[in-house]
Parts: structure tokens; sequence; C-alpha cells
């Protein structure tokens, strides 16, 4: 299998930094000027991109993607606009991962067969669905491994390692530490734990361990590269979104390419 | 093997083992959740086997709530409708006026048995948020109320009952600032303190256990209603009928009659101003089966998966879902459910005013207003009880405003 998510996270560890994962909404602010923003994103470095799929209800996400859910709705986002949007990223960018992140009944509304079929015709590489637990997977796991998408889980603070195992069977592409009970946006977990949380889940899986949640500056993204194979900066980013509209792309990539350099460093330190 | 015969056949051991009613319900929540929704499910269990637990619940029942509350025989009604015999189930004279309480006395005891330090609930019209507020302050254990902030404006004088009682009331402002916002806030914060906060739902819908639980705690309805219509008439009813939001009040007075098959049940959605508007908040009969607030149930929904905003006049239905197990029954068609619009509900609100001298709520209202529309259809032989979920002080500015009147 051509796996671009695997592929990209061995090339960071061979160049010794954590991956830089980047999140923004689809469709946010319009869906016209998606494309442009998620260009935007690799051009300032990003490795792996995740579009959120616009939901009334975005019951895990704090002030800023809230916001950009309903702006994204406001303006008119379909389903099938985001499928068009990952259909033109993959033509564009033929290597750089595409995870479509988001909440279970817009995946599920056609069906979970359709949802992963969609999802692979148009590049995509891994679904995180933030309310499908490991309990509820048959809604939709079976059907997005048939189709060689990924079940990209979430693991949290509340994840013990008695758990832990549950969580990742069926899980792919990388697993996707929360390191923060709370919503997206604001929190800033303590290096320290995360670290320990790290470990404790690198005991479980070979699978690469992307940290997010509260992850909002250049400082905090290297400290958690020091640990991490990944660190997903989301919010902050779509805060720029908010502020600027159709012209993000050029803040965006501004602050990606900072994110990115920070990540390098580490390297240099060390 | 009679008995495992009789069980498997039975439609009283829902849900299964992974809380799924059929294909509905289930736990679709975030993983920061599931460890302790699976510590409340554990909890739960224990409880349900406890005979303390059990002993503390049925005391706070009988000399806090004032239970068991009468099954009244609605002479009038009955008379002027023609048909069927009317009986009321009086849950409005519960403390805090409706059926609500019922849920969150044995919500509470869960939540002290688990040893949480802080309460939190979701409320619509107010009537959950009060309920709550009364046991929060009961058991001494600090409470936050989230309330759609549009909510706030529309019911002062239960937002300030709430505060009375101690609890912090929190408007919601985003979304259309109504109980679905509400909701969405309130499993944020509880992401958020999960190790110390207790999440007191009020209905019998959101991630496993809680339909269960709720249903459990809100069954003392029908089980009252069972020995309370035997000894008016030696017989079981030959139909229920409750208003179904979220729907506790109606699972309550429905489960402990589903394997009972000559009891017809009948659950009332509201239809706001009438399904051909599309605004209303009747999701089995203009829904789908879909994935909101922790359970697979029907869903006002657009062809994304869009969740729709529902109407009603009353605040207490006013919500584009409902309870998981009324979705299975409704598929299996043990229940049927009819809708009732805004104006149908007025009218029975000001009879039931009229001829009983009693004011129910809204919410109520909607059962009372196809009962109107079937009892005349029926027999005068055949019975009928009606779940007279909770009075309508706190309805009584939305009436005089829809009746054009200034008070």
């Amino acid at each position: 299998m051509n796996d671009r998510i695997s592929a990209t996270f061995a090339k960071c560890r061979e160049e010794g930094r954590a991956a830089l994962v980047t999140f923004i909404t689809g469709c946010d602010p319009t869906p016209d000027a998606t494309g442009a923003i998620l260009d935007a994103l690799v051009a300032g470095g990003a490795d792996l991109i995740e579009l959120g799929m616009p939901f009334t209800d975005p019951m895990a996400d704090g002030p800023a993607i809230q916001a950009a859910n309903l702006r994204a709705l406001a303006a008119g986002a379909k389903t099938a606009d985001i499928f068009a949007i990952a259909t033109a990223f993959r033509a564009r960018h033929p290597d750089v991962p595409l995870i479509l992140m988001g909440y279970a009944n817009p995946m599920i509304r056609r069906g979970a067969d359709w949802f992963a079929d969609a999802a692979q015709k148009a590049g995509v590489d891994g679904v995180i669905c933030v309310d499908i637990p490991t309990e509820e997977d048959p809604e939709l796991g079976p059907a997005l491994r048939a189709a060689g998408v990924h079940m990209i889980r979430l693991a949290t603070p509340t994840t013990d390692a008695k758990r832990l195992p549950a969580v990742l069977d069926g899980s792919g592409g990388f697993l996707y530490y929360v390191s923060v009970a709370g919503v997206t946006g604001k929190q800033q977990a303590a290096t320290a734990s995360i670290e320990e949380a790290v470990a404790r889940l690198k005991a479980g899986t070979d699978l690469p361990i992307a940290v997010g949640f509260g992850v909002r500056t250049p400082e905090q993204a290297a400290d958690i590269g020091k640990v991490a194979d990944g660190v997903v900066v989301g919010s902050a980013l779509v805060d720029i979104i908010a502020a600027h509209g159709a012209d993000a792309p050029a803040p965006l990539s501004a602050l990606t390419a900072s994110l990115r350099a920070a990540l390098e460093q580490k390297e240099i330190a060390q | 093997m009679s008995n495992t015969v009789f069980s498997s056949n039975s439609l009283r051991t829902q849900p299964d083992e992974r809380g799924h009613f059929g294909q509905f319900g289930g736990r679709y929540v975030a993983e920061t959740l599931m460890p302790l929704i699976l510590d409340l499910e554990r909890e739960y269990r224990a409880a349900k086997a406890d005979p303390e637990f059990q002993r503390e619940f049925e005391y706070l029942l009988k000399q806090y709530v004032g239970r068991p509350n009468p099954l009244y025989y609605a002479e009038r009604l009955t008379q002027e409708l023609g048909g069927a015999k009317i009986y009321l189930k009086r849950e409005e004279l519960n403390h805090t006026g409706a059926h609500k309480i019922n849920n969150c006395i044995g919500q509470i005891l869960l939540a002290k048995r688990m040893g949480k330090t802080r309460i939190i609930a979701e409320t619509g019209a107010g009537q959950h948020g009060v309920a709550t507020a009364t046991v929060a302050a009961l058991f001494n254990i600090p409470c936050t109320i989230f309330m759609g902030a549009l909510d706030v404006e529309r019911q002062a004088p239960n937002v300030f009952r709430m505060k009375l009682l101690g609890a912090e009331v929190r408007a919601v402002e985003s979304g259309a600032r109504t109980l679905k916002d509400a909701m969405n806030e309130a499993l944020r914060d509880w992401v958020a303190n999960v190790h110390d906060t207790f999440y007191i739902i009020g209905t019998a819908a959101g991630p496993h256990p809680y339909p269960e639980l709720v249903r459990d705690f809100q069954s003392i309805i029908g089980k009252e209603t069972r020995e309370q219509i035997m000894e008016a008439e030696g017989r079981l009813p030959d139909m229920l009928i409750a208003a179904v939001g979220g729907g506790s009040n109606a699972i309550g007075l429905f489960h402990p009659f589903l394997d009972d098959k000559d009891v017809e049940i009948v659950g009332v959605e509201a239809a706001g101003f009438g399904l051909e508007t599309g605004q209303h908040a009747a999701s089995l009969t203009g829904g789908l089966p879909g994935i909101l607030h922790g359970n697979k149930t029907y869903l006002l929904q657009d062809e994304d998966g869009q969740i729709a905003e529902a109407h009603s006049i009353s605040a207490g239905l006013d919500y584009p879902g409902i309870g998981p197990e009324h979705s299975w029954l409704h598929d299996i068609k043990r229940a049927r459910y009819e809708p009732v619009t805004d104006d149908e509900a007025l009218t029975a609100f000001q009879q039931l005013c009229q001829l009983e001298g009693i004011i129910p709520a809204l919410e109520s209202a909607h059962a009372l207003a196809a009962v109107a529309k079937i009892a005349p259809t029926m027999d005068k032989d055949k019975i009928i009880v009606v779940n007279l979920s909770g009075r309508g002080d706190k309805d009584i500015f939305t009436v005089a405003k829809a009746l054009g009147v200034e008070i």
C-alpha cells in the first residue's frame, strides 16, 4: 500500500524532527478559499494536513473552531465541497498526507461505505472521527479499512494502559494524543505530562504519536516535538483565518514556517 | 426454561450490553469521556443491585418528591370528549412541578456514590435545571446549569429559581442559543472536568447508560400507574399517551407496559407550526437516524447530516432528537408517534384549565391534544391513561403571548 502517512513520518524521523500536522476547517471562510489556504500550509512547511469537516454541533471544539464551523456552514459548505477540496489538493500535492477530521453524523449520513469510498477516491489517507470511540467502531471503521483509508484514533489523558489496546485495535496511520482533557484551542498541557504519556503510548504501539490540543506557539511546538513524532496545531491557524478571511494564506504560511523552523531547531539544539 | 423464553421475547430487556436498542443508542462520545461513561455504567449496575441505594431513592421519592402521586379520573374531560375514560397521571403534583425530579433524585444519588463533587446539567425551558438545582441544594453539591442565552431570556422566572437554589446559570451564546447548544456546552465542560464532575442529563437520551438509567428512574411513573389502574378499574388501560421531547416522561410511563400487548402506546411529538412548514420538533415523523449527543437516534437533519433547528411552542419539546428507545419502539412498531401542532396544544391547554381546573405544562398539553383527537373515536368502556408530566405555571407568559393577551 502506498502509505503517505507512514512515509511522511519516516522522512521526518530521518530528518531528526517531529512532523508538523496542521488543522483548518474546510470551507472556512468559503469553499473557494480553502484550496489556497491548504497550499499556504504546505508552502509554509506543514507535513500533514487535517481538513476539518464542518458540523453544526462541534461538541469537542473550543470557541475558535466552533466559530470556524459556523463560518463554513454560513458560506454554504456541503459535504461535496469537502471532497472536491480534497480531490483538488491531491492533484496538486501527490505526496502530502490528507486527513479528514470531524464528527460522526456528516460522515455516516449517506452510509459508511459511501463515505469511505468517496474519501478513498478523493485521495484521503485517514479519517479522525471525534465521536466514534473504539466501542462504536462498527459504525465507520470497517468501511474505512476496507477502502484502504486509516481510522486514526484519539488517545487522551483518561486513556489508561488497560484501555489502550482497545483504542489501538483497528486504528492506523498515527495515534493522535489529545494532551489535555478538554476542548480544542485553549489549554496548555505541561511538557512533562506529555512526555510521560507519549512514553506510555509508545509502549503499546509502533504507530507514530502526534500530540495536539492547546499547541499554539513555535516554542510549545518545539517542546512537544522533542518527545512526540508529530505536533498538531489547529486553533492558532484557525484564528488567523478568522482575522484575515480570504487574505489568510500569507500569514498562515508565515506561522506555519515559524512552527516548522521551531521543530527543525531540535536538531541544532541537541 | 419458560423464563428464558419469556425474557428473549420481552421488550423490556433493552438495551443490549453495548447500550444499543436495536440500531439505536450506543456510546458516541469523545475518547476523554469513554472511561468515565464505562465507570458510570459499572457504578449504576452496582447501585441497581444495592438495596440501600434503592431504599434511599424510594425514601426521597416518597418524603421529598411526594410520591405516589394520584391517577386521577378526569370525568369532565371524559364527558366533553364523549369516548374513552381518561385518567391523568399527576406528575405535575411532584415537588418542583414535573416528572424531572424523579430522575434528578436518582442521578444525584449516583453522583454521591461516585464521590463526584460538582454537578452540571443542561436545560431548555428550565424545568430540568430547576430540578437539578433542587437536588444539588439538597445534597450540598455545587451546581452549574447550562442554558441557551435565548432560553435565559424567555424563561427568566426559572433562571431566578435556579439562582435562588444556589446554582450558577451559564448562558450559552453559541449556535441558536437554545437547548441543543446548552447540551453541547455541557458536554464541553464535562470533557474538561471529568475528574470531579457528574453530568445529570435531563432526558432518556445521550450516551449509554444514560437512556437506560433515566428510564429506570422514571419508570416509577408506569409502575405506580399499573397499581393504581388495577385498583381503580381492575384491569390495565387500553392506551397510554405521553408527550415526547427527549422522551423521559413517556418512556417512564410506557416501559412497565411494553410486554402488555393489549396496551396501545402513543407518543406525541411536537409538530410546531405544522410538519409541512419544516418548523417543528417531530424527529420520528420528520427525521432520519443519525448520531448526536452521544447516541444514535432519529434526528432532524439535512442531506449532509447537519442538524436542523427544532421549533415548538413548548421549550421542553424544542429539540431536534429523541431518546433512542423511542426510535427503537417506533421502528419495531410497538409504539406509534403522532404529531401535534402548537395550536392544537394551546387549545388542549385551555380545555384542561376550564374542564378540570388543572393548568398543564405545554409539553403535557401536546399529549392532551392527542387525547382530544383519539378518545372520541373509542368506546366508552375503553380506558386511556395520559401522563400529565408537568404543571403549566411556567408557561402562562408564553400562552398569554400566543393568545394575544397582555399580562
